[in-house]
């Protein structure tokens, strides 16, 4: 029951452990970052038949300190029309719950400093999952505010769509998390891993589907390609940024990254069991990290390949895709899992649970589809109307799209 | 596998050839006629070439050429003939590289080079006078300090007259009309349209063999015979 650092009553040694630890996590989310951001940009451009950067270190490896220290250096701008306030804020309102995030994943096992045992991570709140949710719901105020407060047309669109957007995969990413956490019966990160180890991953104890789920929502959540329609450069100039410089544009491009690590790091925990792995008796304490991070960096490669690989979502495409099939379909499958179990702790019989399941499943699809239907058929009769101006301008057939 | 076949080709460039060249290391060929910062040519004897006819300035679309001509001194004459180019500037901040100059100069003195690399820090550099246009006494460009030159890059420097058979006269083909060039001599003409038939069509730079190029070997009007890529 949470971290066995606090089982004794709390002194300065403790206090002295857990800001070890705060220093530790910050110092390797700073440093990922840089590595992030070289290793996406070198295997993007391997995707490309490009060789990337190669001037700055072995590799290209120091490209991202350069980067840095030149925004570092950059003028600070600060647009005529911007809410000061607001416009210094934002940035920070981003960075920070992405460095929140982090302190709830469990990188390792335990380990022992000065007689005290504790948690390879730095918090283990019996609230984990919901503080994941609150932390990536709070990013959003960040690109909101910075879009407002420039006073700009551009970064407003950016920021209004990711506002959207991230409200809209909000719900399908809570859904297939719910699952996770429904599998484990506990709301702690530390105990969702606990209850995969050692091979009893949810990724296939739970079928599949909300780590697919997750997995998309939390692209979408990053708004990382295909779903960077936030700051779609072709559109938007540079969206929600595009009116920062300097070390708050930097921050906005460290909290992105971030993010990315973030969101990776929960899909380990949730759907790929953290640390657990091979036991080896060599080194007990080290393997557990090694685990973590390989599955870490293959999920970063994931997504960089999501990157190189997919085109742009449309904008209504984006929605479509999650309201009319993401939240249905994790809403059922949260659904069918929790049947299952309830079966399971009842003794019913499980395939006919299923079988169940899965008619009302179709019902609820049929009748979704044929709700979809009346809309869609509602739109087009007003479209066709020509009574109606305003709707004959959306039709198409006029010049000009859209009101 | 329908979606997901992107997803095998992007994976399947990771092991492919790279399409990038490793520029500052390495260089492409540049093309035979490339248009370059210029060079002021010399005869073989050592005299300028240029007559200060201000042809070129004339013709200069960016007005980017001041030349004043004045009388050769009698006791010690810079060039052949009555006049020489007394102050000749470029400004390379302005000059588009278009070559006009060089089709204009009716002695050949104005050449380009192949050279494009040369970044100046300040407006000052910019402008070329005429004493860092002029080729040095081996008949060689002068290198300044910001300007990238690889060896045997400084050779190529008058390609463009040399391009075209004089007059368009195909019965000119591939007989030198051109003065020679303070060491270099007469250089070589490029082969004629006939010789290309078959042949690789546009010989890079790098590929350009030091003996005279043309079919049957023409032999030169004047000057140091036979002396091709010498200096």
């Amino acid at each position: 029951m949470g971290d066995p650092l606090y089982a004794n009553g709390v002194d300065l040694a403790v206090v002295l452990i857990v800001a070890l630890k705060a220093l530790v996590t910050f110092v390797f989310l700073l440093v990922s970052v840089l590595l992030m951001v070289w290793f996406e940009r070198k295997v993007i451009s391997d995707m490309q038949s490009r060789i990337g950067p190669d001037r700055a270190g072995p590799w290209g490896i120091l490209q991202t300190l350069a980067d840095g220290t030149k925004l570092f250096f950059k003028e600070d701008l600060l647009p005529e029309q911007a809410d000061r306030k607001i416009f210094h804020l934002a940035p920070y309102l981003s960075a920070i719950p992405a460095f929140a995030a982090f302190a709830v994943i469990p990188i390792g096992g335990t380990i022992s400093i000065a007689g005290h045992t504790t948690y390879l991570q730095l918090a283990d709140p019996p609230v984990g999952v919901l503080f994941l949710l609150a932390m990536s719901s709070i990013a959003v105020y960040g690109v909101m505010l910075a879009g407002w407060s420039s006073g700009s047309k551009y970064p407003l669109l950016g920021s209004v769509r990711a506002s959207a957007q991230m409200v809209s995969y909000e719900a399908a990413m809570g859904l297939s998390v719910a699952a996770a956490v429904l599998a484990a019966a506990s709301l702690s990160t530390h105990d969702i891993v606990g209850a995969q180890s050692t091979w009893n991953w949810n990724l296939w104890a739970l079928g599949g589907v909300p780590f697919v789920i997750y997995l998309i929502a939390a692209t979408a959540e990053t708004n990382r390609p295909p779903f960077d329609l936030v700051e779609a450069e072709q559109e938007l100039v540079g969206g929600f940024h595009t009116e920062y410089a300097g070390i708050r544009f930097a921050l906005f491009f460290l909290a992105e990254f971030m993010n990315t690590i973030t969101v990776s790091a929960v899909a380990v925990t949730l759907f790929f069991g953290g640390p657990s792995g091979p036991h080896i008796s060599f080194l007990p304490t080290l393997w557990p990290i090694v685990w973590f991070f390989s599955k870490l960096v293959c999920f970063l490669f994931v997504y960089v390949w999501f990157r190189a690989t997919l085109p742009r979502f449309r904008y209504d495409q984006l929605m479509d895709l999650g309201w009319k099939k993401l939240i249905p379909l994790s809403l059922f499958w949260l659904l069918l899992i929790a049947a299952l179990r309830i079966g399971r702790d009842r003794g019913w019989n499980q395939p006919v649970v299923v079988l169940i399941s899965l008619g009302v499943g179709i019902v609820a699809y049929a009748t979704l589809n044929a709700a979809l239907r009346v809309g869609q058929r509602l739109t087009d009769d007003e479209a066709a109307d020509p009574d109606v101006d305003s709707h004959q301008v959306a039709s198409g057939s006029a010049p000009k799209a859209g009101v | 596998m329908g979606y997901l076949d992107g997803f095998k080709v992007t994976f399947k460039q990771m092991f492919g050839p790279r399409v990038t060249n490793r520029y500052p290391d390495v260089k492409r060929p540049k093309p035979l006629r490339f248009h370059g910062r210029h060079v002021l040519n010399r005869y073989e004897d050592g005299m300028e070439k240029c007559i200060g006819c201000e042809l070129c300035a004339g013709v200069c679309p960016a007005r980017c050429i001041y030349v004043r001509g004045a009388d050769n001194p009698p006791d010690a004459p810079v060039s052949p003939g009555e006049r020489y180019g007394f102050v000749y500037e470029i400004n390379y901040l302005r000059c588009i590289h278009c070559d006009l100059c060089v089709e204009a100069c009716p002695t050949e003195a104005i050449t380009e080079s192949k050279l494009f690399e040369f970044s100046f820090t300040n407006r000052d550099d910019a402008i070329y006078t005429r004493t860092e246009l002029l080729v040095d006494d081996e008949g060689m460009p002068r290198k300044l300090p910001w300007e990238d030159w690889r060896p045997g890059d400084e050779k190529h420097t008058s390609a463009w007259v040399r391009a075209t058979s004089p007059s368009g006269a195909a019965s000119y083909e591939g007989k030198p009309a051109w003065s020679g060039e303070l060491g270099f001599g007469v250089r070589p003409p490029e082969k004629g349209q006939s010789d290309f038939e078959g042949a690789p069509a546009e010989p890079s730079i790098n590929e350009i063999s030091p003996q005279p190029a043309g079919g049957e070997p023409v032999p030169p009007t004047g000057g140091q015979s036979g002396t091709v890529a010498g200096g």
